[in-house]
């Protein structure tokens, strides 16, 4: 198939019970104490909370690979927010796996690896994936499995004509 | 490869017909731009391609069949629509056909001249016509110096439906040879407001061209602005920088030359929308002002307020000529200087109290001036500050130069006392042979300086902060009229209200799939964010920020080196 299916990296929390419980115990502290400093903190706080959700806190990650056209990364937010980039195929040079010593572990992490528009050999950017979910490695080794499938097919596809 | 078919989502419900739009050999994709129905006459239709082709320098061509048949059995059409592919020659044909309201279609091509009898894969790609068209794609910064070569494949696919504006003016009602179907085809869509808008700003700019051109020949006479004193106040004035720069923005906006690419136009109308917002924020601060007498109000409390910033004054330097937290000063140089600085005190205040009989008419008149902006107002705030702060600014100078004056002489009779000397010509220290009597006033110089020191850099320490203090609050005064001149407001209305206009890129959501049947995607417009809309369209502004370092800075303090703490661009170093 010209498509790759839909590769979802899931880490999902419920926000919404946390929104709950905080909610319940301003209504306590309210209710027990009538002070303005308390309410004005507990108002920034919640503030606070809502920006976290929806400029931090990222719930799903997903990758989407379309042979001909590109890569599309999504981050959907708390919030319901969600950010997209989408990559042209004739941008990317590679998707590797990459290992990276941090502190006294070795974590590894999958990147797509951007054509430098002057320098065929070369590389202009490297753009990490998957960066909130983390995930391990055996689940990196199946997303580039089917990447690097789909990737070759677009290498030994036959040329069209018109093509310089 | 697969075959990419980039089809407006305008005509999924059109009736049966030819599809005409672009063929991008390159990519192997197929942009459609419109559908032509029957009947229809072949070469009319050859005719009319070219005629736009003409127009609009896309290469426009008929690319294969459509045919929505609403009942279940049409089996001669198809053959029909083959026999079509021999007249409009086109390699390939597609044919895409809809049957009753099923969402899945079926897309194949015919290729009669190739070699590889292979069916190939095609992708059906829906696009929102009318906001694609619209759309401006901003590349992403590696990528804008790229050659046509490698130039993006989505920028050719909105280039090609941006350019194709004339295509969609024929709709279904007129009374042409040809029926379309594409956004436009139930009619164009005018708001009365956009058009009267329209219409009215040009005989409003050139009102404003005329207005402005009459103002500055009225300024213009007054080419006294050049001689000595009057040009040296303009420079140091900060309300009339601000003044200058916006009357170069509105020698923008009130050029007849219309705006030529994207950003150009942009860039006026950014201008356009913060002078509307500065002047309404400054009428509606001056209606504030003027209300319930508050410059009275303001005036009065002007002379207090000096006064008390005076007598403050006054206390330090008694403070300071006493023992200043228990530090043992030279009597005799304290006391010197300490009745130096009162007396200029004194003569400040003398000042201002002859002033301020007038001070109430100066504020409102000069209160008058902010219908002209909120920057204006902020900067006439600013240079308020300054001229009131002035005994502060003449203290500051007299410190830091008496002080930099020691430090000078202090290290020069120090290389003296090692017997060293600094060589002007090879910018070093030499050693050199002093005579006796050199030797024994160097030494005596010395000791004096350096025994008065403590004094001199006492007073020069509190002069400098309250001076910092000074320039932090115009320093913060002038950030925000920064803020207001750069800030690119209409575009970020834009990017509020009609996001899809201002592109970062694509989306693609993939829909729902069928065995046998092509992919389908739906491509949405990915907005630019915010971050990145400021940026690329922020306003550039006159000031410069200091582009010393904290060291150098500190540096400097040490040394007793004045401070100027910004500079505009244009004026000379010193």
């Amino acid at each position: 198939m010209a498509s790759l299916p839909h590769m979802v990296v899931q880490a999902q929390l419920e926000c919404c019970v946390q929104l709950i419980v905080i909610a319940e115990l301003c209504v306590c502290l309210a209710v027990l104490q009538n002070s303005m400093v308390l309410s004005a903190a507990i108002f920034i706080t919640l503030i606070g909370l809502i920006i976290y959700l929806h400029f931090v806190k990222i719930d799903q990650e997903s990758l989407l690979v379309i042979g001909s056209l590109g890569l599309q990364l999504t981050a959907s937010y708390a919030s319901g927010k969600e950010s997209t980039t989408f990559i042209e195929m004739g941008r990317v040079k590679d998707v590797v796996i990459n290992e990276a010593i941090h502190m006294q572990k070795v974590i590894y992490y999958l990147c797509i690896l951007l054509q430098d528009p002057g320098d065929p050999q070369g590389i202009s950017e490297v753009v990490p994936l998957f960066q909130s979910s983390k995930p391990r490695l055996d689940c990196l080794i199946e997303v580039y499995r089917s990447c690097q499938e789909i990737l070759q097919q677009r290498k030994t596809a036959p040329q069209s004509n018109g093509i310089k | 490869m697969v075959l990419k078919v980039f089809f407006p989502s305008c005509c999924s419900s059109a009736e049966s017909g030819i599809l005409v739009g672009r063929w991008l050999s390159e990519q192997n994709s197929a942009v459609i731009l419109a559908v032509v129905h029957f009947p229809f006459i072949p070469v009319q239709v050859k005719q009319y391609l070219s005629e736009v082709q003409r127009v609009t320098k896309v290469s426009l061509s008929v690319l294969g069949s459509w045919s929505n048949s609403k009942q279940e059995t049409e089996e001669n059409l198809s053959k029909f629509l083959e026999d079509l592919g021999t007249i409009f020659s086109h390699e390939p044909w597609i044919q895409i056909s809809k049957e009753g309201n099923s969402k899945f279609w079926s897309c194949s091509t015919l290729q009669k001249h190739s070699n590889n009898p292979k069916e190939e894969e095609v992708i059906l790609i829906y696009y929102d016509q009318r906001k694609v068209m619209l759309s401006h794609l901003h590349p992403p910064l590696d990528t804008a110096t790229s050659t046509d070569h490698d130039a993006s494949k989505l920028s050719a696919i909105f280039h090609t439906v941006a350019k194709s504006k004339i295509l969609f003016m024929t709709d279904r009602y007129d009374d042409g040879p040809i029926k379309l179907t594409h956004w436009q085809s139930d009619g164009v869509e005018a708001s009365i407001i956009v058009e009267l808008m329209k219409q009215a700003s040009v005989p409003a700019c050139t009102h404003l061209a005329t207005v402005m051109l009459s103002f500055l020949q009225y300024v213009c006479i007054f080419g006294v602005l050049k001689f000595w004193p009057l040009s040296f106040l303009w420079s140091k004035l900060s309300t009339c920088e601000q003044l200058g720069h916006r009357l170069q923005h509105l020698q923008v906006i009130s050029s007849n030359k219309k705006a030529q690419t994207q950003t150009q136009f942009m860039r006026k109308a950014n201008i356009f929308v913060s002078l509307l917002i500065d002047v309404a924020l400054g009428i509606l601060l001056m209606s504030w002002l003027y209300r319930k007498n508050r410059i009275g109000h303001l005036a009065d409390t002007l002379i207090p307020v000096a006064d008390h910033v005076a007598e403050e004054l006054q206390d330090l330097l008694q403070w300071l000529m006493g023992a200043p937290a228990g530090l043992k000063m030279n009597r005799a140089l304290d006391q010197v200087l300490g009745r130096f600085f009162l007396y200029h005190i004194h003569l400040w205040i003398s000042y201002i109290h002859l002033m301020s009989p007038f001070i109430e008419m100066i504020l409102w008149y000069v209160g008058l001036s902010a219908c002209l902006g909120l920057t204006v107002a902020l900067c006439i705030l600013s240079d308020i500050i300054a001229l009131l702060t002035f005994h502060i600014y003449c203290f500051y100078v007299y410190g830091a130069r008496l002080y930099c004056l020691k430090i000078y002489g202090l290290s020069s009779l120090w290389r003296l006392f090692r017997g060293k000397k600094w060589n002007v010509l090879r910018q070093r220290v030499d050693s050199c042979s002093y005579d006796l009597d050199q030797l024994f006033i160097g030494t005596l110089l010395f000791t004096i300086l350096l025994f008065l020191l403590p004094t001199t850099a006492l007073y020069y320490l509190v002069f400098t902060l309250l001076r910092l203090l000074v320039v932090i609050v115009q320093g913060l005064i002038h950030l925000l009229v920064d803020l207001i001149d750069s800030l690119p407001l209409y575009s970020i209305l834009l990017r509020l209200c009609r996001s899809y206009r201002l592109a970062a890129g694509v989306k693609f959501r993939v829909l729902e799939q069928q065995d046998g049947k092509p992919l389908r995607l739906l491509m949405q417009i990915n907005p630019l964010s915010y971050g990145s809309v400021v940026q690329t369209y922020r306003l550039p502004t006159y000031s410069c920020y200091p582009k010393d370092s904290w060291t150098s800075l500190c540096k400097k303090l040490f040394l007793g080196e004045l401070i100027y703490p910004w500079k505009h661009k244009g004026e000379k170093q010193d």
